[in-house]
């Protein structure tokens, strides 16, 4: 949930956009549109706690009652896909799964477990030992998505997710992801400046 | 277009870094390893044997200085690589930490000797710091008997290597970043839980080493086989092994000659098995790296460790800054009697009573550092107007080449080498010098010059050419004026790197060539301070003077040109 967010670079008078309050249900997908520049990816830097210097933020985000503002991003338990799924080059498919495979998993054998049957949800089993720079933009993005949900987080947000893929390919990973995200019933916040996302979504639109 | 031109003048380059740099190191090291196995028929000794090694084990401390020597290389490199690292991690998203960066400027162009006998000044017993907490803090009326300087540990060399190297890593690193998306993956790592040290560790540091390698190794090259610093520094008797190898080398009795030939070839053993020993450690870091990252541990704070790093780095910038005020003080004390906190009375008289001798080492430091700068910027220049003409890319061949005389200890080749000259009746004079501090002065020029050269816009020359300007008018026309700021830069990094030179100096100029790096080291030793203060501002002002120059030049007659400024830096 947020409360009156309001943003503004340290050098300009105008605040971003007007403050802005919405609430996401669990297992739902809001999507925020808006033209480019406005903002849209400072807010989710806001609420992921990565806001650069050069910002100043006002207003709170609660996450499921607790009030996440002032924790660092590390602590907030809000997972992020980004457009360029910033995977790590220096490890592998499978080592980049459980870097974000949740601690209280122990042991290498089930930890090994996790990452497979993560990489066969994603139709990509026997990938583990890959190299990230092999694989084509869907696969990244799958496995992105992967190593976020392995993070087991109380919020997710999709930052213009599907903006770099083939518009055939967009189609296909926004069933995956939604579905995959639905799953879960956590909170889920979109930005996006293609309508289509919006719709496929299919859940509340807010226009900044 | 012009490639048979193109062709030939990067065949001339080419030859003649082949011929000036490659073949002297190559002849260096073949007639040290001669006279290393028994053969130097200058001083009688003929034939193969194992003898001079045999001589070298049984010299006294000779172990001693092979086990310092690794100890003060390593210790010195992994902190320095640390603590750099450390800072760049805990200030990268601060703001002005990139502006604040440049200022170690002037460390990197600080000599290593008027550092080393800056820091001398500072932490000896009898030194500033002493002076400054006694005797209300300490008791001391009397300078205490500790070895802060030249301790049999090394400490006091490690520490002064680390005033140099640290930042030397900082830009290194800070180049290295620009080229990584490092906000991105910290964003990344920080969403999957990892605190902000916790991800450099485990996913930025592991992206940046591959970059840095290379100079990493250089400055192990470097710490391994040190001479002028640990003279002022390090312990003395014995000393590190690359110090030994050259008072083995300057003895009066010159059979020493011989085991100080295998001695020399044992250094670029040391060197060689050093970095194959940190490389053995990178693999073996990075295999338990990835065992530790797959554990998926979020609970380990990093950051206790980053504040540690920055304190560390600060402190030792601290002692840097206090190491050149240290020379200018002294240089102009007169009576100054332990404890008082400054000098009782300040004179000239120690500038004045040495005006000859240190007039003549000012004379030939610059003639020897504008000779060797202008050699190597003429070279450098045309080996990228060659490639430029050619329309050949950057052969990595021969930039692994240029590392060559970075990463070959001095020590292994330079005797050899002046063995070399003297047979070709060139030996013992200023232009053997110039040589010599051409072998080590072209590398510098040739890495600072070549990215900024390439980045050059083609759109400049092609324009040129459209306009009619042969590629000679399109070199001196456009590309050069253009790249004026980082020709000078260049330059001046060159002429820094010449005035530091010691080992090339006293062996090519056979003790008949004074320079004030020379100077220093030898007055280093001595007890008058006041002389030994003049020579050391003397060595850290002129690199500072070139590097004033290098900025200021450009900026004033670049004033009504915004498009030059700094872009093409």
């Amino acid at each position: 949930m947020l409360k009156s967010v309001s943003i503004q670079a340290e050098n300009g008078a105008e605040p971003l956009f007007s403050p802005l309050s919405l609430a996401v249900a669990p297992g739902s997908v809001t999507t925020i549109v808006g033209p480019s520049g406005i903002g849209k990816s400072t807010l989710m830097e806001f609420i992921g706690g990565h806001l650069p210097r050069g910002f100043r933020a006002s207003g709170d985000v609660i996450l499921d009652g607790r009030n996440v503002t002032r924790l660092p991003a590390e602590a907030r338990r809000i997972g992020i896909l980004f457009q360029d799924a910033a995977l790590f080059p220096h490890l592998s498919v499978g080592d980049n799964l459980a870097f974000g495979l949740a601690a209280h998993v122990r042991g290498r054998a089930a930890r090994t477990a996790a990452v497979a049957m993560a990489l066969d949800q994603a139709g990509l089993p026997g990938f583990a030992a890959r190299d990230p720079a092999t694989l084509s933009g869907g696969q990244r993005a799958r496995v992105a998505l992967m190593r976020t949900l392995l993070a087991e987080p109380c919020a997710l947000l999709l930052d213009e997710p599907f903006a770099k893929l083939d518009p055939a390919l967009r189609e296909e990973l926004r069933r995956f992801v939604f579905d995959h995200v639905r799953d879960r019933d956590i909170p889920v916040l979109m930005v996006t400046h293609d309508a289509a996302d919006a719709e496929a979504a299919g859940g509340p639109v807010v226009s900044l | 277009m012009t490639a048979p031109e193109g062709r030939l003048l990067r065949l001339l380059v080419l030859g003649a870094v082949a011929g000036g740099l490659v073949l002297p190191i190559l002849a260096g090291l073949w007639e040290t390893a001669r006279a290393a196995f028994g053969h130097l028929p200058a001083i009688g000794a003929d034939g193969l044997s194992l003898d001079p090694w045999r001589r070298l084990f049984d010299l006294p401390g000779f172990g001693t200085s092979l086990t310092l020597t690794l100890w003060t290389g390593f210790a010195s490199t992994a902190l320095a690589l640390v603590l750099a690292v450390g800072l760049a991690a805990a200030m990268y998203d601060r703001a002005g930490f990139r502006g604040g960066a440049r200022l170690l400027a002037p460390f990197l162009a600080t000599p290593h000797a008027a550092l080393a006998i800056g820091l001398a000044f500072l932490i000896a017993p009898s030194g500033w710091i002493s002076r400054l907490l006694s005797p209300w803090a300490t008791g001391w009326d009397l300078p205490p008997d500790l070895a802060t300087v030249n301790d049999p540990a090394g400490l006091a060399l490690i520490l002064g290597l680390l005033v140099k190297e640290v930042p030397f890593f900082l830009l290194v690193i800070l180049a290295a970043l620009s080229q990584l998306p490092v906000r991105r993956h910290l964003e990344a790592g920080r969403a999957l839980g990892y605190g902000h040290g916790v991800v450099w560790i485990k996913v930025i540091g592991p992206q940046l080493y591959p970059l840095i390698r290379l100079p990493v190794y250089v400055v192990l090259s470097f710490a391994l086989s040190i001479v002028d610093m640990a003279i002022v520094l390090g312990p003395s008797n014995p000393p590190v092994l690359a110090v030994a190898v050259t008072r083995w080398f300057l003895a009066a009795e010159t059979t020493l000659i011989l085991p100080a030939s295998a001695a020399a070839l044992l250094q670029s053993a040391v060197v060689a098995g050093g970095i194959g020993l940190w490389w053995a450690a990178e693999r073996a870091l990075a295999r338990i790296g990835r065992v530790w990252i797959r554990r998926g541990g979020r609970g380990v704070s990093a950051e206790p460790g980053l504040v540690a790093a920055g304190a560390a780095v600060t402190g030792l910038m601290a002692l840097g800054a206090g190491a050149l005020m240290a020379l200018a003080v002294w240089s102009v004390a007169w009576r100054w009697s332990y404890p008082r906190a400054l000098p009782e009375s300040w004179s000239l008289a120690a500038w004045g009573r040495s005006a000859a001798g240190w007039g003549t080492a000012v004379e030939s430091t610059v003639i020897i550092g504008v000779a060797t700068t202008a050699l190597a910027l003429i070279l450098a220049v045309a080996w990228l107007e060659g490639e430029d003409r050619d329309h050949l890319p950057r052969a990595t061949w021969a930039e692994a080449l240029i590392y060559l005389p970075l990463l070959v200890p001095q020590i292994a080749f330079l005797y050899g080498l002046h063995v070399v000259f003297l047979k070709a009746g060139i030996g013992g004079g200023i232009g053997a010098v110039i040589w010599a501090h051409a072998l080590f002065v072209f590398p510098y020029v040739m890495i600072a010059l070549s990215d900024p050269w390439r980045a050059l816009d083609p759109a400049y020359i092609r324009a040129a050419a459209a306009l009619g300007a042969g590629p000679v008018r399109r070199l001196f026309a456009v590309k050069l004026p253009i790249l004026l700021r980082p020709l000078l830069t260049a330059a001046a990094i060159g002429f820094a790197v010449s005035v530091a030179q010691y080992l090339p100096t006293l062996f090519m100029g056979a003790g008949r060539v004074a320079t004030l790096t020379t100077e220093a080291v030898t007055l280093s030793s001595g007890s008058d301070r006041r002389v030994t203060g003049v020579y050391a501002v003397l060595q850290a002002a002129l690199p500072f003077l070139a590097y004033l120059a290098a900025l200021g030049v450009p900026a004033i007659l670049h004033r009504h040109r915004a498009g030059l400024s700094g872009g093409a830096a």
